[in-house]
């Protein structure tokens, strides 16, 4: 794995971030950087708020942001719409995706490319140069093209969603992949493909944060940093070494350690 | 007895609502009898359109038998609206001039109005061949394409004319589908049915081109009452569709037309509408009352296949419906109807099933929006001789917002057990995750509102022809501006 190689100025900045839905707190204060050519692995236990992270940061409405400051690309997106900061080049891959039935998958994903073209003063993609680009992408991340036929995750299975996620997220080439538990539910050749996508799309122009549970996907992805998120708060981070110490040891000593720092 | 020449009236702009795209009146005079409804004006509809005694006979059967329903207008559907009072109503205005011979003789601004409404006749006759036959109010105002469909033997023309030329076919035909007394709107148009389309393809022909027709209503407090009479002979096959707008105005204006398809055996009638009348203001001012009877009869083999996208008007009430007489013919109603603001739709479907072996379809999509109420209400019946018949029902409704109602109201008789029925129906809602699951990729809620919406009627466009299944889209859109977003 090429080594990351830092820009000046991060990526994505996160100052003291906290958010809550409904009245439940559930960031507490996140700060955390992420330079271009960066892979990182936000991990922790369930009801940590590693997911809420991710939201919050693609702008999901079920979320209250109460205060913090959040840059991406130099820009402060918290007061953005969900489709400005997805135009700038900031992508999630949905725990959940969502179907929607009867919309073709094509026009689904060239409204995408289009609105992000437009935002930055470019010219909608033609259909013919989107029609070439699309199949090279499907062909790239190994995904039956048959998905790309179909409505948007209409009646797929779990591993298929997971998979359409990755061919969604190589067509739209962001910035900024956040990457919502992802790895969960899928069978090994599932997982490897989700891999080999994210592995694909790293480049020293973008970045990844990589939102898990399990140390597994770290198997085939490796980051250049790991933090692990407990009770709405960054407890620890390092290196990939990390990832394999919760592997052996599980959340529970990492739970002990918050506590007793309490 | 004199006719009364006056110059239609033009709304002013203030009465009419800006976001309808399609609001606006053309100012040429009109030849208007007086209001109200009487026998003198059946007679003069009749005189005026220079009709055969049996004709005039006709209309005051159904006048007569109109009277005796002492205005009681059906009331079981699920719309309100005050009572309509039939006599503040005007039942005939025709543009004065003398009916074109070509397109070059057509009022320039009878055309101009096409060209807003997106329809230029040239264009359309050059680009798309199809072959177009648009009623202003009343009559008929161009006819294209003519040369092209006589050469086949098919006759398009407006049932004025049709009358006229070929009487034998008309008298045969006219009510043996939607008789006179068939319902009250019914009733209502067979005594005073101005004008409409008329459509003979002769036995083991396919028509070459697709036909259509542009209703339009220009005249203010005017009825429509277009009467259309399709007959396809054996063997034959005609794809129709037909296009309707009317201008934006403050009062209502009602809309009462009956549509009659025969399907001889093995012959086969695709039925098209895109139905935009105006839907009223915001605030449920103004708009169209559409009441319409609309109905086919399919011989043995015979397959009959009703397409319906219903944007327009402040109420719709329309049931297009296939009688399955012959065995192994065919039924099919595609529907998309959408209302918003403070529309009313009561729409579905009738499928009588008499012949062996015969075979319905019914898919029907509504989408509820504002302050909107659609209700599905649709008859599926199979009666006892019907050996082997088959039904597929599909219903599904979505809702924007939450001020809306979807209503489903399917009814299902059986008097053969070898039956076999099939009913789905589903009720979904745009849901915020859908919603921000489009933003995230980067749509505006509103393209996200459209994306889904067109998702959700995806079935019903492909049963469009293309260049209508694209213009069904653009009006989905429009109609849907001010719910979403």
């Amino acid at each position: 794995m090429a080594a990351a190689t830092k820009g000046s100025t991060p990526l994505l900045t996160i100052k003291g971030l906290t958010a809550s839905a409904g009245d439940l707190e559930i960031l507490k204060g996140i700060d955390l950087e992420v330079f271009t050519g960066e892979v990182h692995a936000i991990m922790g236990p369930n009801g940590s708020g590693k997911s809420t992270l991710a939201n919050v940061l693609a702008g999901r409405p079920d979320y209250t942001v109460t205060g913090g400051q959040v840059l991406f690309d130099g820009q402060d997106i918290l007061k953005l719409e969900p489709e400005i900061r997805a135009r700038m080049g900031l992508f999630l891959a949905f725990q959940y995706p969502l179907e929607l039935p009867g919309v073709r998958a094509w026009q689904f994903l060239k409204a995408g490319v289009d609105a992000r073209r437009v935002h930055n003063g470019e010219e909608e993609m033609n259909a013919r140069e989107f029609d070439q680009m699309l199949k090279a992408k499907v062909a790239q991340v190994q995904i039956d093209p048959d998905l790309v036929a179909r409505a948007v995750n209409e009646g797929f299975s779990g591993g298929e969603k997971k998979r359409n996620e990755i061919l969604q997220m190589a067509v739209l080439a962001p910035k900024l992949a956040l990457l919502d538990e992802t790895d969960s539910g899928l069978d090994i050749d599932a997982l490897r493909i989700v891999s080999d996508g994210v592995n694909l799309l790293r480049s020293p122009e973008n970045a990844v944060v990589l939102v898990t549970h399990y140390q597994r996907i770290l198997n085939y992805i490796t980051p250049n940093h790991v933090h692990v998120l407990f009770d709405g708060r960054i407890v620890q981070s390092g290196g990939p070494e990390l990832a394999h110490e919760l592997e052996e040891k599980g959340y529970d000593w990492i739970k002990d350690a918050a506590n007793a720092g309490v | 007895m004199t006719t009364p020449k006056v110059i239609s009236r033009n709304a002013t702009s203030s009465e009419l609502d800006a976001d309808y795209k399609w609001g606006f009146t053309i100012d040429i005079e009109s030849d208007l009898a007086p209001k109200g409804l009487n026998e003198d004006i059946v007679r003069l509809i009749s005189a005026k359109k220079e009709e055969p005694e049996w004709l005039l006979e006709w209309r005051l059967k159904a006048f007569h038998h109109w009277q005796k329903l002492k205005q009681q207008a059906p009331t079981w559907a699920n719309v309100e609206y005050p009572p309509i009072d039939y006599q503040d109503i005007y039942y005939y205005a025709a543009p004065k001039t003398d009916a074109p011979k070509s397109l070059d003789e057509v009022d320039p601004e009878i055309l101009a109005a096409f060209d807003k409404l997106g329809i230029p006749l040239q264009e359309r006759e050059r680009l798309a061949g199809v072959a177009v036959d648009a009623v202003l109010d009343s009559a008929s105002v161009a006819t294209t394409y003519k040369e092209t469909l006589e050469k086949h033997g098919v006759i398009f023309c407006p049932i004025s004319e049709a009358v006229r030329e070929h009487p034998d076919l008309v008298q045969k035909y006219l009510g043996s589908v939607v008789p006179y007394a068939d319902n009250f709107y019914a009733t209502l148009n067979s005594a005073v049915f101005s004008d409409g389309s008329f459509v003979y393809i002769p036995k083991g022909v396919r028509c070459p081109i697709e036909l259509m027709t542009y209703f339009r209503i220009n005249q203010a407090d005017s009825g429509q009452f277009e009467r259309t009479l399709i007959i396809a002979e054996e063997g034959a096959y005609v794809s129709y569709l037909e296009g309707c707008t009317a201008p934006a105005r403050k009062t209502h204006q009602l809309h009462a037309a009956v549509v009659e398809l025969v399907a001889l055996d093995n012959a086969e009638i695709k039925y098209s509408t895109l139905q935009n009348w105006f839907p009223g203001d915001k605030d449920g001012n103004g708009g169209v009352y559409n009441f319409v009877t609309k109905r086919g009869i399919a011989r043995e083999n015979a397959k009959i296949s009703w397409t319906q996208v219903e944007t327009g008007s402040a109420i719709t009430w329309k049931y297009p419906s296939v009688i399955l007489d012959g065995n192994n013919s065919v039924g099919e109603f595609y529907s998309v109807a959408l209302v918003n603001n403070h529309q009313q739709a009561d729409t579905g479907t009738k499928m009588i099933h008499k012949g062996k072996n015969t075979r319905s379809t019914i898919v029907a999509k509504g989408i509820s929006a504002g302050q909107g109420n659609a209700t599905y209400r649709g008859l599926v019946r199979v009666l006892a001789s019907a050996d082997g018949a088959k039904n597929f029902t599909q219903c599904d409704s979505l809702l924007v917002g939450d001020q809306c109602g979807a209503h489903t109201v399917p009814y299902i008789e059986v008097k053969n057990p070898t039956a076999q029925m099939e009913h789905e129906a589903s009720t979904s809602k745009v849901s915020d995750d859908q919603l921000f699951y489009c933003q995230q990729r980067g749509m505006s809620v509103e393209d996200a509102h459209f994306m889904i919406i067109n998702g959700f009627c995806r079935g019903i466009f492909q049963e469009l022809p293309f260049e209508f299944a694209m213009e069904a889209s653009q009006l989905l859109k429009v109609s849907l501006e001010g719910a979403v977003g």
